[in-house]
């Protein structure tokens, strides 16, 4: 059976593999998820993302601050002790576009990440670890007092 | 050779190599807008992959919620001191780019 995800793959990479230029990178990439990262509505951003909606696990660990001072720059870091992590997504319910970023974790890496978000308003950030034997998700409320999406 | 917008700090201890990488990038949303009132272009890093000896080691996707010179944080099991991290990185423009980083 073909997925909806693969078929949405399928579609993009060859726009993403055009866009590379003449330097060939020796690991092929995936392609990036433009439905996903350009919905203004966060299930619709999981559902390009994903087979099926993430369970709330303990074992996911999101680190964000309570209150940002500054909406432009906002401390993420996610982690997982769990086994066969794939993928670690962070989510802003209230952005314009939910999906901030996707991180692939190959084999050997660690999963855990940091990165920086912008919010643009106080707003629930969810992390979604993608493992081998299901998605996993944390979230948190992060209250922002100047919001950084520059609109 | 010409100066690239990463700057990549790579330290192999104990058996793993933790990776801080910071581009030097606007990550234009497309929603400011400039004096006359225009709205500037969206001009933003889509996907960073990073590899080492070959092997890829970490790839993000990113959105225009990533803040304003992209910072990254990742540890990866193995690397060397002086063996090389390749970082490819490349824009919604299109523009792509591979910048090399040394493990300390």
């Amino acid at each position: 059976m073909i997925s909806r995800r693969s078929v949405l793959k399928a579609v993009f990479t060859g726009g993403a593999i055009a866009g590379l230029g003449v330097m060939m990178p020796k690991v092929a990439l995936a392609a990036w998820n433009k439905t996903a990262f350009d919905t203004d509505n966060q299930d619709t951003a999981m559902g390009a993302l994903y087979d099926s909606a993430p369970a709330a696990s303990a074992e996911v660990n999101l680190k964000a601050p309570d209150i940002a001072e500054n909406g432009a720059v906002v401390p993420v870091t996610v982690s997982s002790s769990m086994a066969d992590v794939k993928s670690i997504a962070v989510f802003v319910e209230g952005n314009p576009n939910p999906l901030a970023a996707q991180f692939m974790i190959p084999a050997g890496t660690k999963a855990e990440v940091s990165c920086r978000i912008r919010m643009g308003k106080t707003s629930a950030v969810t992390a979604v670890v993608e493992t081998a034997s299901g998605l996993f998700s944390a979230s948190k409320e992060v209250k922002v007092t100047i919001g950084g999406c520059g609109g | 050779m010409a100066k690239g917008i990463i700057r990549a700090k790579a330290k192999a201890k104990n058996g793993s190599t933790s990776v801080k990488i910071m581009a030097k990038h606007a990550m234009e949303t497309g929603n400011r807008k400039d004096k006359k009132g225009q709205k500037i272009p969206a001009q933003y890093i889509q996907t960073m992959s990073v590899a080492y000896n070959g092997k890829q080691v970490m790839e993000a996707h990113m959105g225009t919620a990533v803040s304003k010179n992209p910072y990254l944080a990742f540890t990866f099991e193995g690397g060397a001191k002086g063996d090389a991290l390749e970082i490819t990185w490349t824009e919604n423009t299109g523009t792509s780019s591979t910048e090399t980083a040394k493990v300390r």
